[in-house]
């Protein structure tokens, strides 16, 4: 006979202001097994959980009922509270009569009679459930991080100082990503690539960390602890090992195409290397514009001029099958593309950039050599407009979101204008200045104060060209008024969106996504660099706009979460997996495309009641999440899930 | 085959002149009937039509704005004609709002009906001449039937308000830089200048009650077109028309300037190609005299 422990919370005020929990725990005696009940002020506190313990000694319960709040706050704690007793922590149920009875009820008497019958329906189920083990499973102690810029470089080399293997691999033939573009940074303006090179070389030197430039992640197979991961080395054309850097083959090289580091403002040669510090310092050959490679055979200059013979035209693609524990996904962002804005020109005007394009022009070993011109005839720019948002905050062409840094960055390219060009004047047209940030307030205000930007509180209504000149038309909201500026150069603050390919990798790591292609955490708050499939984290922009700041800080904090399961010789899984029963199985197979992390496997299997070979459903354990909808999507009820069993959802129905 | 085939479809449509073609601009009436005419597009006017509410009706009342061009709408569908083709800019926006409102809102519907005692639910399509001229007659059929380029004729399309906007309802050409007229006008041998003016307003409706606002915008369009390099303005509603044309020897004088820039409806170029009689085309209704550059470049 089952001995059932009711225990009623009352939550402080939060349940017993609604719900009557003496009358509720009385009532509870009657319910089928039920042996013992009774109320207490914070069940979750030590005195609450001391109750739980005595009461199982006392009465010899064997299963619990926990009326409190919901289950995704103090399950955990009950169950170790009832481990502790000698019970099997499986052996728990948690009655939610806070969030779905007393928050959202005001009649004392009818949340009264709900949390009764909430508790009977727990009652019936508790009288169900069965004994369940932890399992265990391995732990491959070598970390995978996809993405090579300032988060993928930092959460390395978090990995690797701590003793631990760590493995990157980056599309780009260098590490170093967008900060690599950057001139200065705010507030501090110190220069992007003093800070950032330091930090790559480091990560290159550092014999824990295996690079993979110019290389993709093409396919994820298994689970924490054992992710099986297809990496394409894409063919450089050049041996990185026999190669020293000396350059010789990209000065001799005859073709010139725009190069996409400089977004296309100055030239690069078929075979190069994307900036000075780059990291391998070895070149890659773009083999869409190469002479050899479109002309078959002809030019071959460099392998000629190489004196060390690292030129090779024959590689191939290379596929690397490894084996990792975890997964970081520092995989960054792209800029918003402003060509769908009409009113700015479609991207068609030369002298109306983005960001990015200013910060090429203003960095010293960028295609202009530091100089801010015109790109449409190399004039200085002097009247210089800014417009924020583009692209964010704008649910009809843009982003709803805020991108959060470009108000920042905005800021930063007014000063380093009026540094640059000490004649030019800085115009910022804004919606709200967004500036939240340790100094970053006081660095927007010196902009204004000391470097005489003006900021102009509206939007642009029109771009328009009139000889050399831009005029920029738009509202002034604070005076009401209209305005135009005759401009040379007008800069675009594109916000942030994901990568184009951004929904193909989540579908690859079976990470959820939002609507703006965004990779979703495990919790906003409290697990803001977990996904909710275990193993794998995040750091970045690929989760949400981020400056660089916050990008380290999240880098660091996933390693730190990869740190957790590389420093465990066994990884714990929760036991609620499914279960499937062959004997009922069909072998459909419709669990196996209904499965989102791929735990479900066709097997065959010997029916010796029949005689013949036939397929069934297997579940993989360690992949296994416990979501259920293999259950639900079962025709022939032959999945259950432990712990929410059909039989035990039954039992709750029928005492409805 | 195919070719006499093509040649062989018909165009008719119910055709929808509304006031303003009947008074202030008969000569975009009567140079859309002559291009018409001359390509076999058959505009068949619709009997006894009202007027669609223009500006006054939605500052009136609602329902009055939405059930006027309805009502319009339905003598189409009982002329057995499923596409109503206008000239004005504002009638077109008018039978286009209602249109997309019966089609979508079962509220309207059902105001509508019982004011007109009648059932609509979007079926006729609307469109503007412009539209059916350069999508459905097409460009390459035009250019087949020019007679007389118009070579040397620089042009400044303008397109003002309510052809183009609001996108999602007029869904005519690019909102923010249309280019149906333009391609109309280089098949005619003119060219059609860049220009960054077309969607600018006018002023429109204020004409009358504060004039000095339109004066200061078609001053502003006016003096980029002149500054573009263009002869002649041309445009697609008489409202625009009449602001830039009318008002043009106030605005001179306003702003103590020398304009001189016809404004010319897209038809009447068009029909000038065509080979039409510019007595047909009403070149002589309009206040700043287009006939002395049309000679100068020896278009007449």
């Amino acid at each position: 006979m089952a001995r059932t422990g009711v225990f009623v919370c009352w939550c402080g005020t939060n349940i017993s202001a609604t719900v009557d929990v003496e009358k509720v725990a009385e009532a509870a005696k009657n319910f089928q097994g039920v042996r013992f009940s009774t109320t207490y002020r914070y069940m979750c506190s030590d005195p609450g959980q001391n109750i739980i313990k005595q009461a199982i000694k006392e009465y010899r319960l064997d299963r619990i009922v926990v009326a409190a709040c919901s289950p995704s706050l103090h399950e955990k704690t009950f169950r170790k509270c009832i481990e502790e007793s000698g019970l099997n922590p499986y052996m728990l149920e948690i009655a939610n009569i806070r969030e779905q009875c007393s928050w959202v009820h005001k009649n004392r008497e009818e949340a009264t009679d709900k949390a009764l019958q909430i508790i009977r329906l727990a009652s019936a189920k508790v009288l169900r459930d069965f004994p369940l083990e932890k399992k265990f499973i391995s732990v491959e102690k070598k970390a995978l991080v996809i993405g090579g810029g300032i988060s993928g470089i930092q959460a390395a080399l978090d990995i690797a100082v701590a003793g631990y293997n760590v493995v990157i691999v980056e599309r780009e033939p260098s590490i170093g990503g967008r900060m690599a573009r950057f001139d200065k940074t705010f507030p501090t303006l110190d220069c992007a690539a003093c800070i950032l090179t330091p930090k790559m070389v480091a990560v290159s030197q550092n014999g824990k960390v295996v690079l993979h430039t110019y290389s993709e992640v093409e396919s994820v197979q298994g689970y924490v602890g054992n992710f099986d991961v297809k990496i394409r080395k894409k063919a450089r054309s050049v041996d990185l090992k026999k190669c020293t850097g000396c350059g010789q083959c990209y000065a001799k090289c005859p073709v010139k195409v725009p190069s996409e580091f400089d977004m296309g403002l100055g030239m690069r040669k078929a075979i190069y290397v994307q900036f000075p510090q780059a990291v391998p310092n070895v070149p890659v050959i773009d083999r869409e514009n190469c002479r050899y490679f479109t002309q078959a055979g002809k030019c071959g200059v460099c392998r000629k001029i190489c004196p060390f013979q690292a030129v090779d035209y024959d590689q191939q693609d290379e596929i690397i099958e490894e084996k990792f524990g975890m997964i970081i996904v520092a995989t960054g962002f792209t800029q918003f593309d402003h060509s769908v804005y009409g009113e700015y020109g479609y991207g068609k005007f030369k002298n109306v950039i983005t960001g990015l394009h200013f910060e090429r022009m203003v960095n010293s070993s960028g295609p202009t050599g530091g100089k801010i011109i015109c790109p449409s005839d190399g004039r200085d720019a002097k009247d210089v407009v800014f417009i924020s948002c583009i692209g964010s905050r704008d649910e009809q062409k843009g982003m709803p979101y805020c991108s959060r840094l470009c108000c920042m960055y905005t800021a930063k390219h007014a000063l380093l204008l009026k540094e640059h060009n000490p004649e030019s004047q800085a115009y910022v047209f804004y919606i709200d200045i967004r500036a939240a940030g340790k100094n970053y307030e006081e660095f927007v205000k010196k902009v204004q104060d000391e470097y005489g930007a003006i900021y102009l509180r509206g939007r642009v209504s029109r771009i328009f060209e009139k000889g050399n000149k831009l005029i920029v038309r738009g509202a002034d909201t604070l005076s009401g008024s209209q305005i135009e500026i005759e401009a040379d150069l007008v800069v675009l603050a594109t916000g942030l969106i994901a990568q184009a390919d951004a929904p193909k990798v989540a579908q690859m790591l079976r990470i959820p996504y939002d609507k703006n292609n965004l990779f979703t955490e495990a919790h906003p708050k409290l697990a803001p660099v977990e996904t909710i499939t275990s193993g794998i984290f995040l750091t970045g922009a690929c989760q949400s706009p981020k400056d660089i700041p916050d990008t380290v800080a999240t880098a660091s904090a996933a390693s730190v979460k990869a740190l957790g399961l590389l420093t465990q010789e066994k990884l714990v899984r929760e036991p609620q997996i499914a279960r499937v029963d062959a004997v009922l199985c069909s072998g459909c197979k419709l669990c196996v495309q209904a499965c989102p992390f791929k735990a479900i496997e066709a097997e065959e299997i010997e029916d010796r009641a029949r005689k013949q070979k036939r397929i069934v459903a297997k579940v993989l354990e360690g992949v296994c999440t416990g979501c259920g909808v293999c259950t639900a999507c079962c025709r022939m009820s032959a999945i259950d899930l432990d712990n929410f069993a059909n039989r035990q959802l039954m039992a709750e129905i029928e005492v409805v | 085959m195919e070719s006499i085939i093509a040649d062989k479809k018909t165009f008719k449509y119910a055709y929808f002149p509304g006031c303003s073609l009947k008074s202030t601009s008969k000569e975009y009436d009567i140079s859309a009937r002559e291009v018409a005419s001359s390509l076999g597009v058959i505009l068949k006017e619709i009997p006894d039509w009202t007027c669609c509410g223009a500006t006054p009706a939605h500052l009136t009342m609602h329902i009055l704005s939405i059930g006027l061009p309805v009502k319009i709408l339905l003598q189409v569908k009982e002329m057995g004609i499923s596409e109503v083709v206008t000239c004005c800019a504002a009638c077109f926006s008018r039978l286009k709002f209602a249109n997309d409102i019966m089609s979508k809102d079962q509220l309207h519907r059902e105001m509508v009906s019982r004011v007109l005692s009648k059932k609509y639910e979007g079926e006729v399509s609307v469109r503007h001449f412009l539209d059916v001229l350069v999508n459905e007659y097409g460009i390459e059929s035009i250019s087949k039937k020019i007679v007389k380029p118009l070579k040397g004729l620089k042009v400044a399309c303008y397109y003002g308000c309510l052809l183009v906007r609001p996108p999602e309802v007029t869904k005519f050409d690019d909102s923010e830089d249309p280019h149906f007229m333009d391609d109309l006008i280089n098949v005619t041998g003119a060219e059609a200048i860049s220009w960054p003016y077309k969607t600018e307003c006018c002023g429109a409706s204020h004409s009358l009650s504060n004039t000095e606002i339109v004066l200061r915008l078609s001053n502003d369009i006016l003096r980029f077109a002149k500054e573009s390099g263009a002869d002649v303005v041309a445009v697609a509603c008489p409202m625009c028309q009449s602001n830039l044309d009318l008002r043009q020897g106030e605005i001179e004088k306003r702003y103590e300037t020398k304009i001189n820039l016809p404004v010319l409806y897209f038809t009447q170029l068009l029909g000038l190609a065509l080979g039409a009689e510019s007595k047909n085309l009403g070149l002589n209704m309009h206040l700043v005299n287009p006939f002395k550059i049309l000679q100068e470049k020896g278009l007449l």
